[in-house]
């Protein structure tokens, strides 16, 4: 499998999911510049975390307008997989890739630490390898990771099953203490209505060896590339 | 010069002819500027700088001591650690969120201009009580600043400490140390070599802020300091950030001779201190300068602090290739001159030379004072004084009062707004004895520390300072890794009195002492001088930065209980005191009394135990006994997993020194029964004392003294009060 691992100016978490990628599945990945006009020979593209343009403005409202959006769109019309971690996230809800919107974390405050999210659809590319109901330990950091939607879009991402993850007790019950960033319905990730685009705040890239807390972050990783040999 | 000018640069009459004599006459304003800020203490170090030639600067593993931007460690394998701490206590005193904020992004800059790839943070912080708005403010603010710059530039902020003490009430205390990696042969210094090489400034744009920082950051603050607040400079992480990457990627690519970052004094100081340090001259011409403001006057040009920008030393025929990589990542270079053979620093603006300046006068000229007080120790009366706590009858009170201390108690309030694990590389995070990252090209590992109990240093500055270096490298000996150098910041009142000047010089007395008897050199630091407000000085502070290695990152160790029915016990020491203890402190006790005695040599051979047993896994956990003493130790241990310890306390002179006196020299360890007897003999072997406290298991901490059962307490109930401290006084 390929991975194209983009790179925005103030991007910090390329590094981690290129070595993911690279180091511990064993997979190909290589970076590619917000400033180039092709993401090259590649299965999946991952927009990673860090702090795009500073995040000054809105949070991912600059690096959706970089050249390489414009191929990271025409990917994802073709069915392509293209996945965003924390800022990739909100770069994704920006460039209207994926609905909803994250606001400033609810206590105002930068959280890191680990969470807990409950998988609410196992039938995505990004979760296959997992069950219903199944409950990964993974990390948050974010300072801008409440979600949030209106009602009518709410209404939709149910019905078509786009929240693919949420946040929970290690027993997997949807609990306000479980919620980090006060999302909307501790919601955590969601994907398009196709399924082939997902973002999701919390870090599996940082949960893929054991001596850095967690492996339960490979799951979803596993999910993408089980999802790619099958087509 | 008319009126003495020099004087309200904060120059007196003979440095102001000393100036003269360097120059060969009388300085114009601009060179005078240039002076004033370059002999400022905190740049000149002219209180210090005699002080600080008795550390141990060298060893087989240093490659770069003192004077560098960073210092630099030879860990094998090809690789070295880059390391060094600063403060940034008057600005975060009067911008609290500005003030830290720059000063992780200053750090981290003398990181990367050595040709290293920063991989972690660290921050020691000093405030006043949290009981009111002010100091709520000024906390809030710095930590925030912290993570603002720290999680931005997407360097993990692992590790730190933080106490509260009423001295610190207006001048706070915000010490920040980064840590490095890099191949050897990657190191880049701030020299401006070979005459003819191009100068160029990469970076933000020079504006109006932080002009005279520096001599802002050599005097004492009062009422007025909050006018000073222009003084204190803007950071932009995301440039910063941009910064980083072009730099490594100029440096790799082998395309600039030297690097210096611009921090206090800006282009005076990176002009200067580059030439000075080659032994070269500069021809530079001011209106190259990309100006934020218009019409900036050349003194403010030159004197200017403006945040994230960098000074390039360039051969002519690469000056294409650095331009392209800098474009790439849309930052601006201005060549603003060239290097040459006459040692002047020659600054033009608007077509007139303005400056003409012997780069080493400038840079290094300043004089050095020495004051030679009556040798009296720096040992503070209150040493003499020795006022027992009295009136303690129920020992699981006062434990559950010390972990609610916030001195004492969870710092998660403050660490998760650090991002501590980008880089994917944080294998053990803040809330353990040392941090640990792995480096993932060697497989080694560096553990980091940042240590110092200022309590100890009013009392007897020798002995605290000798035990802050004793702390901090027994932290690392507790995860398991091999001290291999230091870096300090030595915060003091205004050395200019007496008492202040003694407190300095026994501390840095003590420390090069340990430093010496624990052989881990000095490679670099800071000192800051004039901490006090309205004439109160702060407790001597010097806080300890420490790196150690771990030949694989799979050795570490961390200070948790493993399992139930493990041994717990005590090595090290027996020898402990009240004096200066968290006790004292905490439960109204008057400070006072002798600190415990002070044994290097113990000290040096506890440590190289303790990393054997730990790296061997013959110990499960091994935990530094630090405030607050046995009984803390236990609970901090316990907590984790919820594993509860029954251990019974001997040999101490009474149930409250036993469980909540202090001294150096003491590790809590656990293990397997199985590993009980090999420990006797390594511990024999080794000649550390060892005591067998007791078990593991349950859900209680049970401490008992003979038949009597002195301590009883749920984990739950340990876990209430050291919990959600931050965030009840926050509120």
């Amino acid at each position: 499998m390929k991975f194209a691992v983009l790179v925005f100016p103030g991007s910090n978490c390329d590094l981690d999911a290129y070595h993911l990628v690279q180091d511990v599945l064993n997979h190909e990945a290589h970076y590619v510049r917000y400033d180039q006009m092709t993401l090259g020979r590649c299965d999946a593209v991952i927009l990673p975390g860090g702090f795009s343009y500073g995040d000054y403005l809105r949070s991912g409202a600059i690096a959706r307008f970089s050249p390489i959006m414009e191929a990271v769109q025409e990917f994802a019309e073709q069915g392509g997989l293209v996945f965003g971690i924390c800022n990739g996230f909100q770069v994704l809800t920006e460039a209207g890739m994926l609905p909803g919107a994250l606001y400033r974390n609810q206590n105002l405050q930068f959280r890191c630490r680990q969470v807990f999210l409950r998988i609410e659809n196992d039938d995505t590319p990004y979760t296959g390898s997992a069950a219903r109901g199944d409950v990964l330990k993974i990390p948050v950091a974010h300072g801008d990771g409440c979600y949030y939607a209106p009602p009518d879009v709410l209404d939709k991402l149910d019905e078509n099953r786009q929240i693919i993850f949420r946040y929970s007790n290690a027993k997997g019950e949807i609990t306000e203490e479980a919620n980090p960033n006060g999302s909307l319905d501790n919601i955590a990730g969601v994907c398009n209505k196709r399924g082939n685009v997902a973002g999701m705040m919390p870090h599996p890239e940082r949960a893929g060896e054991a001596v850095l807390g967690s492996e339960d972050g490979l799951v979803i990783f596993k999910s993408i590339c089980h999802y790619m040999e099958q087509f | 010069m008319n009126d003495k000018i020099w004087r309200s640069l904060g120059l007196t009459d003979d440095e102001y002819a000393l100036i003269k004599k360097q120059m060969g006459r009388e300085p114009n304003n601009v060179e005078l500027n240039m002076y004033s800020v370059m002999w400022s203490e905190h740049c000149s170090y002219k209180h210090s700088r005699s002080m600080l030639k008795i550390f141990p600067t060298s060893g087989a593993r240093i490659i770069q001591g003192p004077g560098e931007n960073a210092g630099v460690v030879d860990i094998g394998k090809g690789w070295a650690a880059v390391f060094k701490i600063e403060s940034h206590n008057h600005p975060s005193a009067v911008e609290p969120y500005q003030g830290a904020a720059t000063g992780v992004g200053g750090i981290l800059r003398d990181i990367f201009t050595m040709g290293a790839q920063p991989v972690a943070f660290l921050n020691s912080l000093r405030f006043g009580p949290l009981d009111n708005d002010r100091t709520c403010y000024i906390f809030d603010g710095v930590v925030a600043g912290i993570g603002g710059y720290g999680n931005c530039v997407g360097i993990p902020t692992v590790g730190g400490e933080v106490y509260f003490e009423q001295c610190y009430r207006g001048n706070p205390l915000v010490n920040v140390m980064c840590v490095g990696v890099m191949p050897l042969e990657k190191l880049t210094l701030g020299r401006a070599d070979a005459p003819g090489n191009l100068v160029i400034l990469v970076g933000a744009l020079t504006g109006r802020d932080g002009i005279h920082g520096v001599t802002f950051a050599s005097e004492e603050l009062s009422n007025a300091s909050e006018e000073r607040r222009p003084a204190v400079q803007v950071g932009d992480p995301f440039l910063g950030k941009l910064l980083l990457e072009a730099t490594l990627e100029a440096i790799e690519e082998k395309a600039v001779v030297g690097v210096q970052d611009l921090g206090g004094a800006g282009l005076t100081c990176a002009l200067t201190e580059t030439a000075s340090r080659a032994g070269t001259g500069m021809e530079i011409d001011l209106d190259r300068v990309p100006l934020r403001e218009a019409e900036m006057e050349d003194y403010e040009i030159l004197t200017s602090e403006s945040q994230e920008r960098m000074l390039l030393i360039v051969e002519p025929n690469r000056k294409e290739e650095v331009k392209n990589i800098f474009s790439r990542w849309e930052l601006e270079m201005a060549v603003l001159g060239r290097v040459t053979d006459d040692g002047l620093v020659t600054v033009y603006h608007r077509g007139k030379k303005v400056v003409s300046v012997p780069a080493w006068s400038v840079a290094g000229g300043s004089p050095e004072y020495a004051e030679d007080y009556a040798a009296n120790g720096g040992t503070s009366v209150c040493q003499k004084v020795n006022k027992p706590v009295t009136g303690i009858e129920n020992c699981g009170e006062v434990l559950l009062k010390l972990l609610a201390d916030p001195d004492i108690a969870s710092k998660e309030w403050i660490w998760q707004r650090y991002d501590y694990q980008v880089r994917t590389s944080t294998v053990q995070g803040p809330g353990g004895d040392a941090a640990v990252i792995k480096i993932r090209q060697t497989g080694q590992a560096l553990a980091m520390t940042v240590d110092g109990n200022s309590r100890y240093c009013h009392l007897d500055p020798s002995a605290g300072g000798k035990m802050a270096v004793m702390e901090a490298t027994r932290n690392l000996s507790c995860v398991g890794a091999e001290p291999v150098g230091i870096t300090d910041c030595l915060n003091f009142g205004n050395p200019e009195k007496e008492e202040i000047y003694s407190q300095f010089r026994a501390a840095v007395e003590g420390m090069a002492e340990a430093c010496r008897v624990l052989e881990t050199p000095v490679v670099g630091g800071n000192v800051s001088f004039y901490n006090e407000v309205d004439g109160q000085a702060i407790y001597p502070t010097p806080v300890v930065g420490a790196v150690g290695l771990l030949d694989r990152y799979e050795q570490q160790g961390t200070a948790d209980f493993k399992k139930t029915g493990d041994w717990i016990c005590l090595l090290g020491s027996p020898a402990v005191s009240l004096g200066g203890s968290q006790l004292q402190k905490s439960c109204g006790g008057e400070l006072g009394g002798l600190l415990p005695p002070v044994n290097l040599e113990l000290e040096k051979r506890l440590q190289s135990l303790v990393r054997c047993l730990v790296r061997s896994r013959l110990v499960s956990s091994a935990h530094d006994l630090a405030e607050g003493g046995l009984a803390v130790a236990l609970a901090e241990s316990c907590l984790p997993n919820n594993i509860g310890a029954a251990v019974e306390v001997t040999g101490q002179p009474d149930k409250i020194s036993a469980l909540f006196g202090e001294g150096p020299s003491r590790v809590l360890i656990s293990m397997g029964g199985e590993n009980l007897k090999n420990l006797k003999v390594e511990a024999e072997k080794a000649g550390v004392p060892l005591t067998i406290l007791g078990k593991t298991g349950g859900n209680v901490l049970l401490i008992r003294s003979g038949d009597d059962i002195i301590l009883k307490l749920e984990i739950g109930s340990l876990r209430s009060a050291y919990e959600e401290v931050f965030s009840c006084l926050m509120k």
